[in-house]
């Protein structure tokens, strides 16, 4: 298996910084699955961090438990660029099944630390080589050849420091951090880092990679997207959670759970959440629904393929205007294939999700920060509109490791929608719980349990009037079908508004959501630097869209909408909503290959558009 | 001059509410429907327990069972849902509410087929709700096809006869760890009012397997799930009495010939031997028996299986007495330290 993705442009042959690279490279360490790894390349990456460097991980990892090829990527950058770079600048080869192909995709000039007796050097001239016997460095550690395996990794982090002065008190520090509460790991792994580190003094340093301290990650914490939409989850108050485990969408709920157990137990052992894991995602969106239809907060989380089979759910849900939060962190295709790699690939099928006159409404987060806080909006936006919401993240935000501003407490109490009280019935004498009576599309409602008797109404799917009663009658199913028109119009001014970069005088448009942004700002300031290439960045971060979307494409003579996936998902919806005589100015540019987006491909491929 | 008669007070549960205001919207099913008779047990028996309808979530899936909810209870809330996915909404609003006491009805169609692996869930996770299916073996709404639960050898009225062996949801529900199993008849009004009464007591999932012939399409010569077959193969395996918490202990009990089972609210199931040996607590001799039943062509009735004492899905989770979907803000948003130290902890 080749090495996931390597470009063969040389070196910049001018080296600012006096011929060092300073905090601005990046390491690809090759390994197997279930090598423990994980916790070695957390630590250089903390490590890094904690010098003040700006960092960003991606792990690209097989769908396996162990054995199968992993690639860890760290990417420093003293810019503070975080989308993944193409180009490898160091590689730890620990993996002999991939070391071959992994040293043959480099480009001329990389630097290579690899496992001694996988006799990398004789491949190629034009690498610096940093042969280590990894056996032999911890053999003195332990007697459990279980655990050696183990600290091989925490040994190339020592290692590391050494080769990129990396100051070895972080990595202690890194490490003690990794290992809160169990100090025979941490010292193990300790000696295992200063093994590294101190065999590396042998070896001659002959690459230009060096970190030095900065100050751009003070305040700054580091934290995966599906954490984060955790405690968006859990500072939204959910009560509950029905889910089943999906990669890469397990991790969101395992880590709510966590803090449900720790932060919503009572004194007397009462929690004030439910969990269920459930039989399906049929089953679990179900619950979300029930759940939602008597007033809990409630949500689910899962993949594509989940999201498929709530199709049916989520369209009861639209017509009977039940709030449910369903988070989908997006990875490729159904079934097996690259169920581990990332996509935008559900925006369409989730817009229209369900069959009849159905759309639903759609979160885009762009970064860590706003997993945390759409997370937190999607459950008042649920409630406030009567219908579902659906966070859409993806795998390389949801799993992989970003630097972020801390997340910020939320401001405004929850938003609990239109519901009726006892009290407001008995002032009402009664209600009608599809009518319009604000003008804004959306009904009020009474939950289950209200002790009013005027409190119940009768849910049912597409066919009711106002008053929810059974109706085939055409104008009445035509009436209500325009309400919900109008209340997902509405929508568009109350969900999140687009971002936008750039001076707005460019007659070049750039137009992207969610993972992506990272890449999308690089790219511009490639465009910029390399190509005197101006443009302007519009960030989408709903659907339906705002207003603003539009003005965006009226301004600009080419709009190049870039998205993960192969079809120009987000583009189609955009040609469904913009006047006809504004779509030419769609440009797409498609990204599918299952990898994190990167600045690179992005610039080129519109460098190449702009030159036709 | 002679005073006219006042008119005799209408009889009232203990709420002081009527029977009239547990009813229902008329009924569109066909007349003579099985169905229809269930609503009707349905309704007195939450009326007799003094259930308010507005505690009441009614939840259904899709076929002519699952519409009758509108035909009773109007005052109480209700949620006609997908095919055969309706337990996995009677348990997100269960754990919305706990206060809430869930009736779903549902039909063989939505039950044990297309329902089946939601059905299975439900029985295993003893989510306190009424789960009663109206059980004819047939597909109403789409005109006359065999149901999972149709009788190996029954045939349609065109003459096809089934020759797949039925799911019998009794067993499996027993098998799977349910812990309040009932069978009965809707031609049976005693036998079948008692049997809710006590499901309504019931801390956990009661299921109840009504058979409930359906006029048009199922009720022939050749039927298993006829009036007419019921009348010849109902084996009662006991005469049921419920007494409820609110009611005396009058009568005494010969614990030889009658089983006493206290159920969780303080309410009493006595079930009046009618075959010996038949204990309602032994989960495997249950199960042995209606295989056995089935084998013979017998339709055993009766309170199948009960365990009054299982803990049910609300309990385990240990949830706070109040409803979760009404917690105010302050129960449910960690404060603003919280963040802080979580914070702390990724820097």
């Amino acid at each position: 298996m080749a090495s996931p993705d390597s470009s063969v442009a040389p070196l910049p042959a001018a080296r600012p910084d006096g011929g060092a690279l300073v905090n601005d490279f990046s390491i690809q360490i090759a390994t197997a699955n279930g090598s423990g790894s994980q916790s070695s390349n957390t630590v250089l990456l903390r490590a890094i961090f904690q010098m003040g460097v700006p960092v960003s991980g991606k792990n690209l990892f097989p769908s396996n438990i162990a054995g199968l090829p992993t690639w860890y990527t760290i990417r420093a950058s003293r810019d503070g660029w975080t989308a993944r770079k193409k180009e490898v600048d160091l590689l730890v080869a620990m993996n002999p099944e991939t070391a071959r192909e992994d040293v043959l995709g480099l480009r001329a000039g990389a630097a290579v630390v690899y496992d001694a007796p996988l006799a990398l050097a004789e491949l190629r001239g034009d690498l610096v080589y940093y042969p280590v016997a990894f056996d032999a460095l911890v053999e003195p550690l332990t007697k459990e050849p279980k655990l050696r395996r183990l600290l091989r990794n925490m040994a190339y982090v020592g290692v590391l420091a050494r080769l990129l002065a990396i100051d070895l008190g972080e990595v202690e520090h890194a490490v003690e951090k990794q290992f809160p509460g169990k100090p025979k790991a941490r010292d193990l792994n300790v000696a295992a880092a200063r093994a590294g580190f101190e065999h590396a003094a042998t070896l001659e340093k002959r690459d230009p990679l060096v970190v030095r301290r900065m100050d751009r990650t003070a305040g700054k914490i580091l934290v995966d997207g599906n954490a984060a939409a955790a405690m968006g989850a859990l500072f939204a108050g959910v009560t509950v959670v029905a889910w089943y485990p999906i990669t890469p969408s397990s991790s969101l709920v395992e880590t709510l759970i966590g803090h449900l157990r720790r932060y919503r137990i009572g004194p007397d052992g009462k929690a004030t959440f439910a969990v269920v894991q459930a039989e399906d995602e049929l089953s679990a969106v179900g619950m979300a629904i029930g759940a939602g239809w008597a007033g809990a907060r409630a949500m689910t989380a899962t993949a594509g393929p989940g999201v498929s089979l709530m199709s049916e759910f989520a369209g009861l849900a639209y017509y009977a205007e039940i709030p449910a939060v369903i988070f989908d962190v997006q990875r490729v295709g159904p079934s097996t294939g690259l169920p581990t790699r990332t996509a935008q690939g559900d925006i369409l099928s989730t817009a229209f999700l369900s069959h009849g006159d159905t759309r639903h409404v759609l979160l885009l987060p762009g970064s860590v920060e706003e997993c945390f806080t759409m997370g937190v909006d999607a459950f008042d936006l649920a409630e406030r509109l009567q219908t579902p919401v659906f966070v859409m993240t993806d795998l390389d935000l949801g799993m992989n490791v970003w630097m972020s501003d801390p997340f910020p407490y939320p401001a405004r109490p929850l938003d609990r929608g239109k519901v009726l009280s006892k009290e407001d019935l008995d002032r009402l004498d009664g209600f009608a719980r599809y009518a319009d009576v604000d003008g804004d599309g959306i009904g009020w409602r009474t939950l289950p349990g209200t002790p009013h008797p005027k409190a119940a109404y009768f849910t049912r799917g597409t066919g009711h009037d106002e008053k929810s009663a059974y109706s085939e009658d055409p104008r009445t199913f035509e009436r209500n079908l325009a309400r919900l028109e109008k209340k997902l119009d509405g929508a568009r001014d109350l969900l999140p508004a687009p971002v936008r970069e750039g001076s707005g005088e460019a007659k070049v448009g750039l137009l992207a959501y969610g993972s992506s942004d990272p890449a999308l700002r690089e790219a511009r300031e490639q465009l910029r630097r390399e190509a005197g290439l101006e443009s302007d960045y519009l960030r989408v971060r709903a659907y339906p869209f705002s207003r603003e979307v539009r003005a965006f494409v009226e301004a600009h003579e080419r709009v190049y909408v870039v998205e993960q996936n192969r079809d120009g998902q987000l583009a189609a919806l955009l040609k469904l909503d913009l006047p006809p005589a504004l779509v030419p100015r769609l440009r797409p540019v498609p990204h599918l290959d299952g990898l994190p987006l990167d600045a690179r491909t992005v610039s080129e491929a519109i460098r190449a558009e702009e030159a036709r | 001059m002679a005073t006219p008669p006042t008119p005799a007070a209408p009889r009232t549960n203990r709420l002081g509410l009527t029977v009239v205001e547990y009813k229902g919207g008329k009924s569109t099913l066909c007349a003579g429907c099985g169905h229809n008779a269930i609503s009707e047990r349905i309704l007195e028996a939450m009326y007799e327990m003094g259930v308010p309808p507005e505690r009441v979530a009614k939840l259904s899936g899709i076929g002519c069972s699952s519409k009758s909810p509108a035909y009773f209870m109007s005052r109480s809330h209700a949620f006609n849902a997908l095919h055969g996915r309706m337990p996995s909404v009677a348990t997100g609003a269960v754990l919305a509410n706990r206060q809430l006491l869930a009736l779903g009805v549902s039909g063989d169609g939505d039950t044990a087929s297309i329902g089946i692996g939601q059905f299975v869930h439900l029985m295993r996770r003893n989510l306190p709700m009424l789960y009663v299916v109206e059980n004819n073996g047939v597909y109403g709404l789409t005109k006359g096809q065999f149901s999972a639960t149709a009788d190996l050898g029954s045939k349609l009225k065109t003459g096809v006869q089934n020759d797949l062996p039925p799911i019998d949801l009794c067993t499996l529900a027993i098998q799977l760890g349910a812990t309040f199993v009932g069978r009965s008849f809707s031609g049976d009004k005693r036998q079948l009012s008692a049997m809710l009464k006590a499901a309504i007591a019931h801390r956990g999932t009661a299921m109840l397997d009504v058979v409930s012939p359906c006029v048009t399409f199922n009720d022939h010569e050749g039927s298993t799930k006829s009036y007419a077959y019921m009348k010849e193969h109902d084996v009662p395996l006991h005469e049921l009495h419920f007494v409820p918490a609110f009611e005396d202990l009058a009568v005494e009990y010969d614990p030889g010939t009658t089983v006493d089972v206290t159920m969780h609210d303080g309410s009493h199931l006595r079930l009046r031997k009618l075959e010996e040996g038949y204990d309602p607590r032994d989960r495997g001799r249950a199960m042995a028996r209606l295989v056995e039943a089935q084998a013979g062509g017998d339709v055993l009735t009766g309170v199948l299986f009960v365990d009054a004492k299982a803990p049910s899905l609300v309990d385990l989770m240990n949830l706070v007495e109040a409803p979760l979907a009404t917690l105010p803000t302050e129960a449910v948003r960690p404060p603003r330290a919280v963040l802080d130290a979580l914070m702390d902890a990724l820097r």
